[in-house]
């Protein structure tokens, strides 16, 4: 709708821009931003406009205001991951994505939030401090929210975003970006996506170019989309995907962007219900839901079949320590000598080394580093990494004879739960928490499945509660058009947020139910 | 096997990261805990699974120079350069031994 209105010139990039900026400031306390790129935005904007002007926008996405995690590398802008380590750490280049927005005219308003090196469900193990996730500011919540005494009111009750792309979904649900992009290695885009009713997807492993995102697990790690409605989801998956000679990991097939059927028709598909994510911890109002969603798609003709994949209870465990021996490789680069933190200790080499790293990671990365190791050592090889690496075909294969037999869509939760309170959350430490709250997302990076959170409805706290599609290798299209045709099946409900309304009622009314497609 | 101090002074020059409190030891003890659930998995026949991509082939372009010559760009972020060098303290010099290391391990 905004891209169509930026054509009709209803509204100029620069404007949009300004609004954007604007919001960003009066939603601070979200603390999604760590770095706002004013000066460089204005200017894109600014170009974005000669453009138009001239007739000649560069696709849908000239002019639209974006977000990009901070955990991508951005030419110019600092680049954090959430980490002492990498403050003040200037990107000489643009990660590929990064640059593949900026090429379609794309307007870059900075970095977001996210737990320290993508490492979290929560968005609240960072350097910058935790993202409250704007629903808790929401009417919808406040109604259904019993204030314990006077003076306890919002400033304790404040839910958390999920993780670990908290930022990217707390700024495009409070509407001060179009789309943003995170990152998901555990489930880290649509975790936050399902807290705070935004559309999630993370496309299939290969897809996209990961060149430029610092990395956490090359296995599994994916960029992700984070946008308002499954058109937009499309509209981003477009101009980023396709083979880039610049990550090896992609593959080299030809992509072609598509656009979905306005009525998509979901009777001929077969949608399969997986009995192991009714995992323990599931709230009954989920699993409410989750019946009720089937049974819409029984309703529209499709085929609904319960089916088993066996291995799921193991991908938790399983992905522990993948991932915290590909960590441990992965974060051996941070020696202080080519960028980012460097302690003053100058006696030796490895005690420089020793000494930056002390400082510059949190306990969970220095855990996730420690446990990665000892996985990786010769006496514990074979028994935990090796035995990881089958046990990760295993669950691989489950999906694939699930596919195979004829399902073409999987429908779970996305999470256990609505969000938590953040001072309930704080409560377990972040191992245990990813723990509990990746079960259900994980398994898709370890198949390398592409997976999206859908917005469903609203639980009984008035949080958003989200589910999960997940499709076949490749098949992003399929399952945007099945997520697109549920998404206009159940409605979820726009956001009232009240602060913001008071502060900046223009820019509320233009973009509550702003979508740019 | 278990986590002996032998074990977690290895893994601290291994990755040049330190268990810092009781509550570091504790951590990697949980999770070799957790990771020991893999065990119960039957993986009798099965090959490790290292990519989902494996079925495919890699891209692989010609051995030719299309960039570079951004040194510049590249020392702007180190702390400390000499020209176009990165300067790092000695080498060669190995951690101190458990004993005389400023860790936590020491006490246990």
């Amino acid at each position: 709708q905004v891209s169509a209105a930026l054509k009709e010139g209803r509204v100029t990039p620069g404007e949009l821009c300004q609004r954007c900026l604007a919001l960003i400031k009066s939603t601070r306390f979200l603390n999604a931003y760590i770095t706002v790129a004013e000066e460089t935005a204005l200017k894109q904007a600014e170009e974005s406009e000669k453009r138009y002007k001239r007739g000649q926008p560069l696709g849908v996405l000239d002019g639209i205001p974006v977000a990009v995690k901070d955990n991508f590398n951005t030419a110019g802008i600092e680049t954090t991951c959430a980490s002492n380590m990498l403050k003040g750490y200037i990107s000489p280049y643009n990660a590929t994505v990064v640059q593949k927005l900026l090429d379609q005219g794309a307007v870059l308003l900075g970095k977001t939030n996210l737990d320290e090196f993508a490492m979290g469900s929560g968005s609240t193990d960072g350097v910058f401090g935790p993202v409250r996730n704007p629903w808790s500011y929401s009417r919808q919540y406040k109604e259904k929210s019993v204030p314990k005494s006077h003076s306890e009111d919002e400033e304790s009750n404040w839910v958390i975003t999920g993780g670990s792309s908290g930022g990217s979904a707390a700024a495009v649900s409070s509407f001060t970006c179009f789309a943003a992009l995170g990152s998901d290695t555990g489930g880290s885009t649509r975790n936050p996506a399902a807290h705070c009713g935004v559309v999630g997807l993370k496309p299939t492993y290969g897809l996209i170019s990961r060149h430029g995102l610092i990395p956490l697990v090359n296995s599994m790690d994916v960029p992700g989309i984070l946008t308002r409605c499954v058109d937009d989801a499309a509209i981003v998956l477009g101009s980023l995907a396709g083979h880039d000679p610049k990550d090896s990991t992609t593959i080299q097939d030809n992509f072609k962007p598509f656009e979905l059927p306005d009525l998509p028709d979901v009777s001929k598909l077969s949608i399969g219900i997986p009995k192991e994510y009714q995992a323990p911890g599931l709230s009954s109002e989920i699993l409410a839901l989750w019946s009720k969603a089937a049974d819409l798609f029984k309703n529209a003709g499709a085929k609904v079949i319960e089916v088993s994949l066996p291995h799921t209870r193991y991908s938790i465990v399983c992905y522990h320590v993948l991932c915290t021996a590909e960590v441990a490789s992965n974060m051996a680069r941070f020696d202080g000598l080519e960028y980012g933190h460097r302690s003053e200790v100058n006696k030796s080499t490895e005690s420089m080394y020793a000494a930056t790293r002390r400082e510059g990671f949190n306990d969970v990365v220095r855990g996730r580093i420690l446990s990665g190791n000892y996985f990786l050592l010769k006496q514990n090889y074979e028994n935990y990494f090796v035995k990881a690496q089958k046990v990760r075909r295993l669950i691989a294969n489950d999906f694939l004879k699930v596919f195979g037999s004829g399902v073409d869509i999987l429908l779970t939760p996305t999470t256990l739960s609505d969000a938590a309170p953040y001072m309930e959350f704080i409560k377990e430490d972040n191992r245990t928490r990813s723990a509990q709250d990746d079960i259900l997302t994980q398994a898709a990076n370890m198949a390398g499945l592409p997976a999206i959170n859908v917005p469903t409805a609203l639980s009984e706290r008035g949080l958003p509660i989200g589910l999960q599609l997940i499709g076949r290798s490749f098949q992003e299209k399929q399952l945007l058009t099945v997520a697109k045709w549920f998404e206009k099946q159940v409605k979820f409900p726009v956001i009232q947020l009240e602060e913001v309304k008071r502060h900046n009622h223009d820019v509320f009314q233009h973009q509550k139910s702003a979508s740019f497609s | 096997q278990a986590a002996t101090v032998a074990v977690l002074d290895h893994l601290e020059q291994l990755a040049l990261v330190d268990f810092r409190d009781t509550e570091g030891v504790e951590r990697l003890r949980k999770a070799i805990q957790f990771a020991d659930q893999l065990q119960e998995v039957n993986t009798e026949g099965v090959e490790p699974m290292d990519s989902v991509l494996e079925d495919r082939c890699l891209y692989l372009r010609e051995d030719d120079v299309t960039e570079g010559n951004c040194t510049n760009e590249l020392l702007k972020n180190a702390k400390e350069k000499v020209e176009e060098y990165f300067v790092a303290p000695p080498g060669n010099i190995p951690l101190p031994k458990l004993e005389e290391r400023e860790t936590f391990l020491k006490g246990s």
